[in-house]
């Protein structure tokens, strides 16, 4: 069944849309009495607030959907600040001529997501407009902060730098789908949260988390130089890539430093806690590719030592990393 | 037998004459930066990139084609990613494709048969744009067009020649020592069609390929010819490159396409430096122009003496200041695999 | 200005063939050159452009091999 403009009118057809797609698949007790806005329990300490659009096409590709990233992008965004994320609100566009079992199936993908980072999903909306079928979210969320100084411009020098596992799958799935590239690799979208978790709870003093997105490892290193008024060096054998994402990215001259994850981190932690941390991040669900890849050093860019012991300054990224043949 | 760290100790304690070695491919500027090659050698061997980038060379007035095509009603661009970001006279595809024009990226030439064969009321134009890596597969596309009956696809044309361009630098600049030459032009080449150049010019044209080893073993060899006063060619791809090179895409390529002067953005005028649609075939090109434009560098560029090796990127004054990425004067910069926008990517402007 | 990556033929139907780049499968146009199944070949643009002598692991291996001393 297809989705017309009488589904975002406010009267039958939207009120089914909410309660057999929505209430079914986000299911709690908040969400359920459907106010008009969603009444909380005390939140304890500093709250972490923030929000996320995502317009991802196609909505469906290897290891996720649309509604995933929607759930992941903003629990982590929460996560990185050393907060547990604790609601979130949904907030979708729909184009008429989407699939309710489309929309179905994204919902599915968030409760379920949802559950594990266990979050509630306690506030919603939705719009339809014309046009051929996008589907358009927007999420929003709340977290209480369980570590207090997580800031990107905590950075010192000595620290060590910790990525969480392999770079570049997500970007590479989404294109493989679009340049009809046969291949096993599956976006790493995925929950931060049991990372996060484990670091606090073995009592990490941890300087600086972020999540690496669009613009990849290279962008958020560049945050981290320009931030916290810093050096970065990394070194190339240390990354760990898988041998699938590398092929792809020869296949089109992409660089793997540049590429989008969903599911990958970098925490910044002091030096003498190296070795715990990185257990700590290991033993998580997600974490078991991590590795130390470098450190905050004195200067103010980012340096990596190549496989060859060579130097290369790594830059953010400009425009759009499109594919090349030159 | 030498190894990897005898190559790299030697070339990092060079203290001969300066040498100044040209490599002539965006793919080997890239790989330079990637793997840090400027730091693992003296700076008694100065790397300086030359015409290499087919879409930095490529005229202004193509790109404005390219956008009139996408703008037509019931017309598509199709094109490799590269070409997408570069402004013409007015607009770049990207900014076309915001106000509406039609364009897709494809991966390969080829990919545009079945799109036109699925979209028959729709008139297809793909940027074929190259060096001599790329046009034998132009000629493979305009072969499966005939052969199909496809009546909605045509190429505009932008197909350069690098080796007419080596002669052309080589006698007018003074300056550069040594060519590194590019690995995958001589694939379809040869690496022979050094042996002349070498000879004429009296300087080392060595073929690399694109590993950091295989650029510090070709480096190592233009270091030794010179130590020794020898200049000639030497294949250092012999893995890829034979010495006549691929014998079909020569062949197919010379059935389809002959040459032609072009104009080269940044340099001017080459003879017989690109190749255009054979006239019996003249059919399937989409307006391909080779009249000479004029186009005059902006104020204060100096994009030419970046293209021809005199400068490197950091020395023209606009680098990092007026001219960026984001901000692009110059067709150097206005690619992100021009020699200035890869330089502007790695060494962080002139922060 | 030639991004072009090594591969290995596992498949020929024709003009076109499947290879396999580290676990990625596309295929290609083997129209430029003669290949069988098994050979290690030069993918540019989605065409074959040529028949590598050896795997490009094993190339890097012995290119210093080509070289004499200063």
């Amino acid at each position: 069944m297809k989705i017309d403009m009488s589904h975002g009118s406010g009267g039958k057809q939207t009120s089914n849309l909410i309660n057999d797609i929505f209430l079914k698949n986000f299911d709690n007790e908040i969400l359920n009495k459907l106010e008009d806005a969603a009444v909380l329990d005390d939140i304890k300490g500093k709250i972490a607030y923030t929000t996320d659009s995502f317009v991802v096409t196609p909505l469906f590709f290897n290891g996720g959907n649309i509604g995933s990233i929607a759930v992941c992008g903003t629990v982590n965004d929460l996560s990185m600040m050393g907060a547990i994320p604790k609601y979130l609100t949904a907030g979708f566009i729909i184009e008429e001529g989407a699939d309710i079992e489309t929309i179905d199936e994204i919902a599915r993908t968030m409760g379920l997501i949802a559950k594990e980072a266990n979050v509630k999903i306690v506030a919603g909306d939705t719009k339809v407009i014309e046009g051929k079928g996008g589907i358009y979210i927007n999420t929003s969320g709340i977290g209480e902060i369980a570590q207090n100084g997580v800031s990107i411009s905590n950075c010192q020098k000595g620290d060590v730098i910790i990525l969480s596992g392999n770079l570049g799958d997500h970007h590479a799935a989404i294109m493989s789908k679009r340049m009809e590239i046969e291949n096993n690799i599956m976006s790493d979208c995925a929950p931060l949260t049991s990372i996060v978790n484990n670091l606090i709870e073995n009592n990490i003093n941890i300087h600086c988390m972020r999540d690496i997105t669009r613009g990849g490892l290279a962008t958020v290193l560049n945050e981290v130089a320009s931030n916290s008024l810093c050096g970065v060096e990394i070194y190339e054998e240390l990354l760990p890539i898988s041998n699938e994402v590398r092929g792809f990215c020869n296949i089109l001259g992409l660089d793997p430093l540049y590429m989008a994850n969903e599911g990958k981190m970098i925490a910044v932690v002091p030096q003498n806690k190296a070795d715990i941390a990185l257990e700590a991040v290991r033993k998580s669900k997600y974490g078991k590719n991590a590795q130390i890849i470098g450190k905050i050093v004195n200067g103010k860019s980012v340096n990596m030592i190549t496989a060859l012991k060579g130097n290369r300054i790594i830059d953010i990224l400009y425009g759009e990393g499109l594919p090349r043949i030159c | 037998m030498i190894t990897l760290q005898q190559v790299k100790d030697e070339l990092k304690s060079y203290n001969g004459r300066k040498i100044k070695i040209m490599e002539v491919c965006g793919t080997h500027t890239s790989s330079i930066f990637k793997n840090g090659i400027r730091s693992l050698i003296s700076p008694q061997i100065q790397l300086i990139s030359g015409p290499g980038c087919p879409v930095c060379v490529t005229s202004s007035a193509y790109i404005d084609k390219l956008v009139e095509h996408s703008l037509k009603e019931n017309c598509c661009v199709l094109t490799f990613g590269d070409m997408m970001k570069v402004k013409g006279n007015k607009l770049s595809l990207t900014e076309a494709k915001a106000t509406g024009g039609n364009v897709r990226i494809l991966y390969s030439p080829l990919s545009s048969i079945k799109i036109a064969m699925e979209n028959s009321n729709t008139q297809f134009v793909f940027a074929a744009v190259g060096f001599e890596t790329t046009t034998p597969i132009y000629s493979l596309l305009i072969e499966e067009i005939i052969k199909n009956k496809i009546k909605n696809l045509k190429i505009l044309t932008s197909l350069k020649t690098i080796i007419p361009a080596l002669s052309f630098i080589c006698d007018n600049e003074e300056n550069i020592d040594a060519f590194l030459c590019p690995g995958h032009v001589s694939v379809i080449t040869g690496s022979s069609v050094y042996n002349d150049l070498a000879k004429k010019y009296n300087k080392p044209f060595v073929v690399g390929g694109f590993e950091g080893e295989h650029i510090l073993a070709a480096i190592f060899e233009i270091v030794r010819q010179i130590s020794n006063n020898e200049h000639c060619m030497k294949n250092m791809y012999v893995n890829a490159v034979s010495n006549e090179g691929n014998k079909k895409a020569i062949e197919i390529t010379r059935k389809y396409f002959c040459s032609t002067d072009d104009y080269w953005r940044g340099i001017g005028v080459i003879k017989n430096s690109a190749l255009k649609l054979r006239p019996e075939y003249i059919e399937y090109d989409a307006g391909s122009d080779f009249a000479e434009s004029v186009e005059n560098n902006p104020k204060g560029c100096r994009c030419t003496d970046v293209i021809l090796g005199r400068i490197n990127p950091v020395e023209c004054p606009l680098f990092g200041k007026t001219c960026t990425p984001l901000n692009a004067i110059g067709p150097c910069m206005v690619s992100t695999e021009g020699a200035c926008g890869i330089w502007y990517k790695n060494v962080g402007g002139n922060k | 200005m030639c991004v072009a990556v090594p591969g290995k033929i596992i498949e020929i139907n024709g003009d076109m063939a499947k290879v396999d780049i580290m676990n990625n499968i596309c295929e290609v146009n083997i129209k430029l050159v003669s290949a069988k199944i098994g050979d290690y070949v030069l993918i540019h643009a989605g065409c074959v452009l040529e028949v590598l002598k050896k795997d490009m692991a094993e190339e890097i291996l012995s290119i210093f091999s080509e070289l004499e001393e200063i």
